[in-house]
């Protein structure tokens, strides 16, 4: 086994830079499916980049994404690729999307890259009889269960959530996280969605009001949960060099890495291996070597907040704090705008803005680094983006030019 | 859309094990706890694969445990969840870290909810699900 981790794609440092930012309204239920929702964002981004959608050479595809390639080009007027790959695993892909767009730039392989999610995830919100578009995927679970779902599924374990209940469990038996600091996490990001007029969630939470949600799966209440929202992001991403000629100062990938091994939400491989082997832990440790950076140097981080308690986690993980510290960190407004220990997830996040699968908090990061956030933090530098810390997973720095 | 037009998984949701896999819904039908273990350096593990995760050793063998552990860690469902499990709402969820050093999960039997502890000590017991799936739970030991 490896002591040391590679600094892992050194050679995508400043290589690209997210160029085009376009999103959907974002609501319980826009009536719409998720492939109109996802052409408008896409056309949103090239708009704001000042680019055609047919100049687009390349493609990332966040891997549960329902509206694939062939759909995509022919509702672009079949723009000509000759880079595609999809990020696997869930929310742990969220942030690996831009990692391989930029290495794809970086390697000469795309000029000028789209990622995208399109989510129709309002309880009701199938519009259409394709299972696969809207709703809860795992409502729609096969009867017959292949892979390893056959070994959660069957015994009532049916869905993230409740395997995320399970690791945040964990992590009250070992440190004594407590419902106080769930609730500091869900009142700051909420504190910050009251700000952005795009956030679905805008009404002011106290801590009571989160003690008083019902609880979902114990330890998480459904305040800890993040929202269930329609809605679509996309972005458009090209060469650092290209971007000084584009509408927007551009949000230039300086690190990005990823992650697979041992940490995943099935539960009995995750349990089995150290903490230290986690993807996430290993995608920090990769960032800070590749960059030079420490957690010190962000000024504003952005982490998969599916769950209050994850969040918490991922201050550990990414060593903002020691393994156990996350509880205190997030204590007495540690998280939130203007003057937290660490300022997070300025547009209210997944709990709050929207769960768009991390893609509405990397749009954030970029409205950062252009300085045009609801809730902008002063003098912002250097923004970190992280996917979900359950699954194999990646994150990227951004910085400013 | 209304709502039950939506599709919805409304039977138990089974295992569709492959060959390696299948073992193991066997040996729990005949009563049986059975994990792979490796021939090489003798470590159990937890889902089936072709390859022990300490050693590399490919050669291995389906062997007993001793079915006792104690609860690492847990949840209450307290819903949503699938139509096949609301009957028994609010119900537990354990990740079971067996003797063998094995992490398994599933649930206990006949404890309120708000007896669940981590580090209980239980033990496996067998409960079919019908004629043709038998499933390993556990029941409080102490």
């Amino acid at each position: 086994m490896n002591k040391v981790d590679p600094a892992h794609l050194p050679g995508i440092r400043d290589a690209a830079a997210i160029v085009g930012i376009g999103q959907t309204p974002f609501a319980k239920s826009l009536g719409r499916s998720e492939p109109e929702m996802a052409v408008d964002a896409i056309w949103a981004a090239c708009e704001d980049a000042g680019l055609s959608p047919r100049e687009i050479d390349g493609l990332v595809r966040y891997d549960m994404e329902q509206f694939d390639e062939e759909q995509v080009l022919a509702a672009l007027g079949n723009p000509l690729l000759r880079w595609f790959c999809g990020t696997p695993f869930g929310g742990g892909g969220s942030a690996s999307v831009v990692v391989i767009a930029a290495a794809a730039i970086a390697a000469g392989m795309a000029d000028t890259v789209l990622v995208y999610r399109s989510r129709a995830r309002g309880k009701a919100s199938g519009y259409g009889r394709d299972p696969k578009q809207g709703g809860r995927y795992w409502e729609k679970l096969p009867e017959s269960l292949p892979g390893l779902n056959q070994w959660h599924v069957p015994q009532g374990l049916v869905s993230a959530f409740q395997e995320m209940a399970m690791i945040s469990m964990r992590h009250r038996i070992d440190h004594g996280t407590t419902d106080d600091q769930y609730a500091d996490v869900a009142i700051a990001f909420r504190d910050h969605a009251i700000r952005n007029p795009a956030a679905v969630m805008r009404t002011p939470m106290t801590r009571a009001d989160h003690h008083a949600s019902r609880m979902i799966a114990d330890p998480l209440r459904l305040f800890d949960c993040n929202i269930e929202t329609d809605g679509a992001v996309a972005m458009i991403l090209t060469s650092t060099e290209r971007a000084r000629d584009l509408r927007q100062p551009p949000a230039i990938v300086h690190a990005g890495a990823m992650a697979a091994g041992s940490h995943h939400i099935r539960l009995s491989t995750l349990f089995s291996r150290p903490r230290d082997e986690d993807s996430a832990v290993r995608v920090g440790r990769q960032l800070w070597q590749s960059s030079g950076l420490s957690p010190a140097d962000v000024d504003v981080a952005f982490f998969y907040d599916f769950f209050t308690s994850m969040v918490i986690i991922a201050l550990e993980d990414y060593g903002f704090c020691a393994r156990g510290e996350g509880g205190p960190f997030v204590e007495n407004g540690g998280l939130a705008w203007p003057d937290g220990r660490l300022v997070c997830n300025t547009n209210g996040g997944q709990l709050s803005e929207a769960f768009i699968h991390g893609f509405n908090n990397t749009t954030e990061a970029v409205r950062q680094i252009r300085g045009t956030s609801t809730s902008q933090v002063r003098n912002c530098e250097i923004a970190l983006v992280a996917g979900a810390n359950s699954d194999p997973t990646g994150g990227f720095l951004l910085r400013r030019a | 859309m209304a709502d039950d037009a939506r599709p919805i998984t409304r039977g138990f949701p089974r295992p569709a094990p492959t060959r390696d896999a299948a073992l193991f819904y066997e040996a729990a039908a005949r009563g049986e706890l059975r994990f792979q273990r490796c021939s090489g350096c003798g470590t159990f593990r937890h889902y089936p694969r072709p390859t022990c995760p300490s050693c590399l050793s490919r050669e291995f063998s389906w062997e007993l445990s001793s079915g006792r552990g104690v609860v690492h860690t847990w949840t209450i469902v307290r819903g949503p969840t699938l139509p096949a499990f609301e009957a028994k709402l609010p119900y537990n969820v354990v990740d079971v870290l067996l003797d063998e050093g094995v992490h398994f999960v599933s649930e206990v039997l006949d404890v309120a909810p708000d007896e669940i502890r981590s580090g209980m000590r239980v033990r496996a017991v067998f409960e079919p699900v019908d004629e043709d799936l038998v499933l390993v739970k556990f029941r409080r030991e102490d």
